[in-house]
C-alpha cells in the first residue's frame, strides 16, 4: 500500500482520475477538476495524482507552475480577475483596479485575510470591445465603472463564505 | 437570428449545408476547392490550409488528429469568441469536413481557459449535432466517423503556438517543440495532426458550399477572401468586423468611428504599430499581415506606456524555454523603462535593435520571434515623441 492511499483526499482524487482515465494526457483535466473542487492543488494532492498516473510528482508540479489557472496555494472561493491588457488599460482599468484594492484591502495577486476573495490581474481575456472587463469566477462583467465594481465587490463581501 | 452583417462568415448560412455537401464530395475535390480558394491560416501565420490538409491526408497512419485552435490570446483579439458563441455550426462543421478530408476520427477543440464560460453552450451544441447525426458514428449515414471533444486550456498565451498546444494536450507544460518534424506528420501523440485556427475552419463550409473560385473573388490578388478584425481602443464602435482583404487602415478607422488617431497597432501585441503616414497601407499578407487585432490609439496616449504594457505582457508570457525570448524580452522592457525615465541615450538604440533582430532569428517559436515587433515599430515610428523627453 502506498502511503498516499492513507491520505484523506485519496478516494476523491482517485475517483476524479478514474473518471478521466489514469493517463498522462489527462493530467491537466484532472488537475483542473481538483482545483475546481478544492480551490487549489495541494502538495498531497500532487503526490496522489503522481502515484495514480505513475509519474514523478515534480512533473505534476512543473505543469501546475506553468499554467496561470492552476495553483498550489489556496485561493479564495471567489476569484476576481481584472484584465490588464492595453485596451482595458486605455478604458480606465487602473481606476477600477484601485477601487477593488481599496474595497478588499488587498493588492492584486493577494487573497483577503479571511481567505474568501482573491484578486488577480490577468492578461487579455478577449473583451476588449466592452472594456474594462472584470470576471468573478465564471461570471463576466463588461464596461465596468467604479460604481458597478463597488456593487460587485460589496455583494461578494456580504456573500456566504 | 444573427445580427451581424458580412460577406462570408457573417453572411447567410444554413447549419449543416456545408457538411452535407462535403460528404457528397471526394476528398481530393475538397482539397482542390481549398487550394483554389487560396485560404490561408487566420491565426496570424498565414500558412495555406490546402497544403496543411494535403500533407496530413497523405501521411500514412492509423490514427490522425484534427485540432481547432481556440486559444485566442493575442491582446486585442476576440473574433474567435464571437465565432464560437454565435456561429458554432461553422467552426464544428469545418472541423468535421477537415476530419473527413484528412482521415481523422478524433477532433479536439482547444478552448482557452479564459473562455470557460462558453463551455456549457458549446457542449450543448455538440450534443445537438450528435442527435442530428452530424457528429459521431456514421455521420449522415455515410462511413464517416468523427467526434469532437473540448479541452480546456489553463491560461498560457504560448499554447496558441501549435506545437506548444500539442504538448499541452499531452498533459505537459506548453513548451514549443523543435520543428521539423512538423505536426502534419508528427503531431499529437506522434501522429499526423492538423491544427487550424477557429476562423480558418469557420470559412471552410462556405468554400465547400460555394466553391474556391467564388471565395477567391474576394480580397486582393495575393490575399484572397475576407478577414475578421477585432477592433478596440480609441474609437466609437469597437467590435468584430468582416472586411475584404485589401481594405486600408484608413477605411477601417472610418468604419469604427475613430478620430484623432495617432497610431494603430496591427496584429495585437506581437504585431506592428504604424503612424499616420502609413494609414493608406492595406491589410493583406503582402502589405500588413494580421491575425485580426486592430488597436486604435489616439493622440493623447503615451506611446512608451503602450509599449511598456506590451513588453510586460511578453516578459510574463515567455515560457522561458529558450534564451533569446526569456532574456531578450526582459532587456527590451528594461530599455523602455529607462526611456520613460529619460535615462536612455539614443546612441544605445542600435544595440537594442540588434538584440531585437537576434530574438527574431534565434527564438524557437512565434512568441519570441514576434515579440520584438512592437518595440522596433513603436521606437522607429514614434522616435521624436519618445526621445524628445530624454
Amino acid at each position: 500500500m502506498l502511503t498516499t492511499e492513507k491520505l484523506t483526499d485519496y478516494p476523491e482524487i482517485k475517483e476524479i482520475a478514474d473518471n478521466f482515465g489514469r493517463e498522462r494526457k489527462n493530467l491537466i483535466p484532472i488537475l483542473n477538476e481538483i482545483q475546481k473542487r478544492k480551490g487549489f492543488v495541494s502538495a498531497e494532492a500532487q503526490q496522489i495524482v503522481a502515484d495514480l498516473l505513475n509519474i514523478h510528482p515534480v512533473e505534476v508540479f512543473s505543469v501546475i507552475s506553468f499554467y496561470h489557472f492552476l495553483n498550489d496555494k489556496p485561493k479564495g472561493k471567489y476569484v476576481i480577475r481584472i484584465c490588464k491588457s492595453i485596451s482595458c488599460e486605455m478604458n480606465g482599468k487602473e481606476e477600477i483596479k484601485k477601487e477593488i484594492e481599496n474595497l478588499l484591502s488587498v493588492k492584486a495577486g493577494e487573497t483577503t485575510p479571511d481567505g474568501k476573495i482573491t484578486f488577480e490581474e490577468i492578461n487579455c481575456f478577449g473583451l476588449c470591445d466592452v472594456s474594462p472587463a472584470v470576471t468573478v469566477n465564471e461570471q463576466v462583467f463588461t464596461k465596468v465603472t467604479k460604481e458597478k465594481v463597488r456593487e460587485i465587490v460589496q455583494e461578494l463581501i456580504e456573500a456566504e463564505k | 437570428m444573427k445580427k451581424r452583417k458580412g460577406k462570408i462568415l457573417f453572411g447567410e448560412y444554413i447549419p449543416g449545408s456545408g457538411l452535407r455537401k462535403a460528404l457528397e464530395m471526394e476528398r481530393r475535390d475538397i482539397l482542390f476547392e481549398l487550394k483554389t480558394s487560396g485560404l490561408r491560416g487566420r491565426g496570424g501565420a498565414g500558412f495555406p490550409i490546402s497544403t496543411k490538409w494535403m500533407l496530413t491526408a497523405a501521411a500514412e497512419s492509423e490514427e490522425k488528429y484534427f485540432i481547432c485552435n481556440a486559444d485566442e490570446g493575442e491582446p486585442g483579439t476576440f473574433k474567435d469568441k464571437v465565432l464560437l458563441s454565435e456561429y458554432p455550426e461553422l467552426v464544428f462543421e469545418g472541423m468535421i469536413i477537415g476530419g473527413y478530408t484528412i482521415g481523422a476520427e478524433v477532433g479536439i477543440l482547444y478552448l482557452r481557459g479564459e473562455y470557460s464560460y462558453l463551455l456549457p453552450q458549446l457542449n450543448d451544441y455538440l450534443e445537438k449535432m450528435r442527435k442530428e447525426n452530424l457528429l459521431g458514428k456514421n455521420i449522415l449515414g455515410k462511413c464517416v466517423n468523427f467526434d469532437i471533444h473540448i479541452f480546456l486550456g489553463q491560461g498560457a498565451y504560448v499554447c496558441g503556438e501549435e506545437t506548444a498546444l500539442i504538448e499541452s494536450l499531452e498533459g505537459r507544460r506548453g513548451e514549443a517543440r523543435n520543428r521539423p518534424p512538423f505536426p502534419v506528420t508528427t503531431g499529437l501523440f506522434g501522429k499526423p495532426t492538423v491544427v487550424n485556427n477557429v476562423e480558418t475552419l469557420a470559412t471552410v463550409p462556405h468554400i465547400v458550399l460555394k466553391g474556391g473560385d467564388w471565395y477567391a473573388g474576394f480580397g486582393t490578388e495575393k490575399t484572397k477572401g475576407t478577414k475578421l478584425i477585432s477592433v478596440s481602443g480609441d474609437c466609437k464602435y469597437p467590435g468584430v468586423y468582416e472586411i475584404s482583404w485589401g481594405t486600408t487602415v484608413k477605411e477601417v478607422l472610418e468604419l469604427v468611428g475613430a478620430e484623432d488617431t495617432k497610431a494603430v497597432q496591427v496584429g495585437g501585441a506581437s504585431g506592428i504599430c504604424i503612424g499616420k503616414n502609413e494609414f493608406d497601407r492595406k491589410l493583406a499578407y503582402e502589405d500588413l499581415a494580421t491575425g485580426g487585432s486592430i488597436i486604435v490609439i489616439n493622440s493623447k496616449r503615451n506611446m512608451l506606456r503602450v509599449l511598456e504594457n506590451f513588453m510586460e505582457f511578453f516578459v510574463e508570457e515567455s515560457c522561458g524555454q529558450c534564451t533569446p525570448c526569456r532574456i531578450g524580452n526582459v532587456k527590451l522592457l528594461d530599455a523602455v523603462r529607462q526611456m520613460q525615465q529619460g535615462k536612455f541615450q539614443e546612441n544605445r538604440l542600435a544595440k537594442y535593435l540588434e538584440l531585437a533582430e537576434t530574438m527574431k532569428l534565434a527564438s524557437k517559436c512565434g512568441l519570441g520571434q514576434s515579440s520584438p515587433n512592437p518595440f522596433v515599430s513603436i521606437i522607429s515610428n514614434f522616435k521624436s515623441e519618445i526621445f524628445s523627453k530624454s
